[in-house]
């Protein structure tokens, strides 16, 4: 089938940028959107135009790395997949379609529809973690973890880290990506010393690095490709504004000789 | 220049090896381990282990990764799971069994005191991930639990559903940006090591180039880990990521590190067959499956009838078969080469004949979908995307793939290469699955060297040289700089007519068919005159657009084939010299009379290790000899 490919086309962070239009012939309902793109790449470098630029790696769905908005919508139309899960039999002879970066402040532009993502590893690095160093834990079984619970931390785990849910929320809020983390380790006994520490400097530092407030509009659950729920932003809220009453920075004392 | 192969195993009882080894090992004082730099290249499992816990013991450590983020590393796609010898169900593991079932996996072709070591540490690693909130699977009443898998009769593996490698790698990466946060660690993305500086015989830095802005640079440290994977994309097509590549270890084993064993390739039964022509990757579906899941052909050859609808008599589940004590769970490399042989002879089933069944009504119809559904509900859905069939309702067609590589660079036992202050960790260097990979070790021997290996054993090494010494304008560092800069400009310079693409499909072509899962004499020979015909075409044929001054994918590309090609050409090398059939290494000329593998331990109980000798000069094999104290040498009996 042939398909109409109209992509966002930008050299640089500071570069302005268009939309070009390609025309792809002999596309397989088989391929995955991404592999398309490689053919179109593949055609342009021969044609000795430069190929387009976007963020890829494993093509499973798990690193993350791919995502760019098709049709306005992270990861394309098929809900819980990523750009690179997505394959051409959705699509028919004739269709046109429009790929641009995922946008927001927090997240400039490199080049294409590659994006800077850095702003979720601050955000992480921030209180995204429990504090054990290595070697200085206990046995496995020692702490028994209700499987309903280790079952919803693992739920929250899933999340890859992709940013859909920041491009699709109309206030480019990073709830759902911090909410995810914050339920993850509030869920398991072990995350339950740094609660109050986690949720507030992870809250804090997602609004220093330039993400939105949420406001319930909810299309970050929608587009989310690994199902991440909107719960989880009722979970971060409650657990922020509980840690705004009861936590206290630590005591910074020195020990006795 | 001869390599040093001293294994430096400890002396003592294989009980005691590691806990003699650690008292032995030389200490640097708390106050002085903040004088010391470390590098670390690679932030997955391994690499990202290894920079958390150097960290939070005080060194300095700059840790470098290619991708945009250190969570994106290619450990986050293993799926199944983690093997630890904790015998939590109660059904005769131990860290003893764990290390024989180790040794016999791999084919006899593993050092011992390293196997022994991994067993021991593997209860740490589950302790330490538990610890850091990894949500592995659990019981009701709240403790972990386990699964089984190939080529073990105990279920010691622990996982969390079909994601295993994305917990433990998040449980790193957030313990690594806990270090980036207090400081002890600074993090370089988009970063990529492109050479190894080695100065007065030491290791001392590397070279990267910023894949944003084109800059060259020197890094300068007083010791280098790499943690920077395996190299199973030099046939192309494979489980690996797009990105995962040879080129650091590559760098490192033309600046005198040698290579272990580098034909050692593990070609995974259990993956998803290829589609098309322009098929980017192949993708595996866990080994998991097949706790569930039988494995069958048609009995008569290209029937093309639906699955469905072939009688439970004119079914041959092939494995159950021939290995009936181990059945649909017998290690990866014999399952692998029976599909082979299925399809060989015309049995396979899909486009081309190039696949078999993997099937799940039985288990569907004892446990009730509910509960497949929840062991294997991310694996279906994955195989249902990329296929448009619904494997709840039909059998998956599966083919084996390459998945992983045992080889790597050679180390001793402390993880040190041949180069004095070159640690090389995980799956980048080939010290513990000999010549194949049991299911669920790969995590379980990444997270061992990065947590609860390096630690010691790096800190052994610093605590014997003197910080700092050398800036990066030392004439070794602008050299090495420069010649990254030159390898650039001559790549952006070519404009061939071919693709970077096109070319490294070629050189995959010629791995897969003399290189893969069987391998001969006349192929490989064939091989080794192909391969640099390939290079000399890239070299004068490659177009690679754009310029290096800014991100320049097609360039990342270039670099990595370019190493490849040289790669395949030593793969290829090993393969034929090493005379024998070993685990994944199947030379169809030592077979025995029921087409098993046949090992020769009078000439190969040996790993091969291999040096450098100057671009296009056959490089020098040693060996480094195998002793089986402990395991005695047999041939692998999974029937």
């Amino acid at each position: 089938m042939k398909i109409i490919l109209n992509i966002w086309r930008q050299q640089n962070a500071t570069a302005a940028g268009k939309m070009v239009r390609y025309e792809m012939p002999g596309v397989s309902e088989h391929m995955s959107f991404l592999e398309m793109i490689d053919v179109l790449n593949e055609t342009l470098t021969r044609k000795g135009e430069d190929p387009v630029t976007f963020e890829h790696d494993c093509r499973e769905g798990i690193c993350g790395c791919c995502g760019f908005m098709i049709d306005g919508i992270p990861h394309g139309p098929q809900r819980g997949t990523t750009v690179c899960q997505l394959h051409m039999r959705h699509y028919k002879d004739g269709d046109e379609v429009w790929l641009e970066p995922f946008r927001a402040k927090a997240f400039p532009v490199i080049k294409d529809l590659m994006v800077d993502r850095s702003s979720f590893d601050r955000i992480i690095a921030s209180g995204g973690y429990i504090s054990i160093n290595t070697g200085s834990a206990p046995d496995g079984n020692n702490l028994p973890v209700v499987k309903k619970c280790s079952g919803m931390a693992m739920d929250s785990a899933s999340c890859i880290g992709c940013g859909a849910c920041v491009a699709a929320c109309p206030n480019a809020s990073a709830s759902l990506f911090v909410s995810a983390k914050i339920t993850h380790l509030g869920q398991l006994p072990q995350g339950q010393a740094e609660r109050d520490r986690r949720a507030m400097r992870m809250v804090v530092k997602m609004t220093e690095e330039g993400f939105g407030y949420c406001t319930n509009t909810g299309e970050c659950e929608a587009v989310c490709p690994k199902g991440i729920k909107i719960e989880n932003i009722a979970r971060m809220h409650r657990d922020y504004i509980k840690a705004s009453v009861t936590y206290r920075q630590e005591a910074q004392g020195g020990g006795a000789g | 220049m001869a390599l040093n192969l001293d294994s430096n195993i400890p002396s003592g009882p294989i009980e005691q090896k590691w806990d003699k080894a650690k008292f032995d090992m030389k200490l640097v004082n708390p106050s002085n381990k903040r004088k010391y730099s470390v590098i670390v290249v690679g932030s997955g499992l391994a690499g990202g282990a290894a920079a958390a816990s150097m960290g939070e013991l005080g060194y300095n450590v700059k840790c470098f990764c290619f991708q945009d983020s250190p969570r994106r590393a290619h450990s986050i796609a293993a799926q199944g799971g983690i093997n630890a010898a904790k015998n939590y169900q109660n059904d005769g593991d131990s860290v003893y069994r764990l290390f024989y079932d180790t040794i016999k996996g791999g084919d006899f072709r593993a050092r011992e005191a390293n196997v022994y070591r991994l067993a021991q540490v593997s209860v740490d690693i589950i302790d330490q991930c538990v610890a850091q909130g990894v949500p592995f699977a659990r019981e009701y009443g709240g403790v972990l639990a386990n699964r089984s898998f190939g080529g073990a009769q105990v279920s010691r593996t622990f996982y969390a559903r079909g994601q295993t490698g994305q917990q433990l790698l998040l449980g790193a990466y957030q313990a690594l940006e806990r270090q980036v946060d207090a400081g002890s660690v600074k993090m370089f993305y988009r970063s990529e090591m492109l050479d190894l500086i080695v100065i007065d015989g030491r290791a001392r830095g590397i070279v990267t180039r910023d894949l944003v802005t084109g800059a060259v640079d020197v890094h300068i440290a007083d010791a280098v880990c790499l943690g920077t994977g395996g190299y199973g994309n030099a046939f192309f097509l494979s489980t690996n990521a797009k990105g995962s590549n040879t080129t650091a270890i590559w760098r490192a084993y033309k600046k005198g590190a040698g290579f272990g064993n580098p034909c050692f390739t593990q070609i995974h039964p259990t993956c998803i067959p290829q589609s098309g022509d322009y098929q980017s990757k192949l993708t595996l579906m866990s080994e998991s499956l097949r706790n569930d899941g039988r494995i069958w052909v048609p009995k008569k050859k290209s029937d093309t009838r639906p699955a469905n609808t072939i009688p439970e008599d004119e079914r041959d589940y092939y494995l159950e078969r021939r290995y009936p004590a181990f059945g649909n769970l017998c290690p990866r490399d014999i399952a692998s080469r029976a599909a082979k042989i299925c399809c060989d002879e015309g049995y396979g089933v899909g486009p081309g004949g190039r696949g078999v069944y993997l099937d799940f009504a039985a288990s569907i119809g004892r446990l009730g979908k509910s509960t497949i559904e929840e062991r294997y509900g991310n694996l279906f859905e994955i195989y249902e995307r990329i296929t448009g069939d619904d494997p709840y309702a039909e059998p998956m067609r599966i083919y084996p793939a390459v998945h992983y590589t045992m080889g790597g660079l050679w180390v001793d036992y402390n993880l040190q290469s041949t180069i004095p202050g070159l640690f090389v960790l995980g799956e980048a260097n080939f010290s513990d699955h000999g010549a194949n990979r049991l299911g669920a070790s790969a995590l379980m021997q990444g997270l061992a060297d990065g947590y609860f290996v390096i630690p010691y054993t790096l800190g052994n090494y610093l605590a014997q040289v003197k910080p700092g010494g050398v800036d990066e304008n030392h004439p070794e560092c602008r050299a090495a700089k420069d010649a990254v800069q030159a390898r650039a400009a001559k790549l952006l310079s070519i404009k061939g007519k071919k693709t970077v693409d096109e070319l490294h499909r070629e050189l995959g072509k010629v791995m897969w068919e003399d290189c893969g899962m069987a391998r001969n004499a006349a192929g490989l020979d064939r091989a080794i005159q192909r391969i640099p015909e390939i290079r000399e075409e890239f070299w004068n044929n490659v177009n690679v657009p754009g310029s290096g001054a800014d991100l320049n994918q097609s360039l990342e590309r270039a670099g990595r084939v370019a190493d490849f090609l040289e790669l395949g050409e030593l793969m290829c090398r090993d393969a034929l010299t090493r005379e024998e059939s070993c685990g994944g290494h199947f030379r169809e000329e030592y077979q025995t009379g029921e087409g098993e593998a046949l090992r020769d331990d009078e000439k190969f109980c040996h790993a091969a290790v291999w040096e450098y000798q100057g671009d296009n000069q056959a490089p020098l094999r040693h060996i480094e000899p195998l002793a089986f104290e402990h395991v005695h040498l047999a041939q692998r009996n999974y029937k």
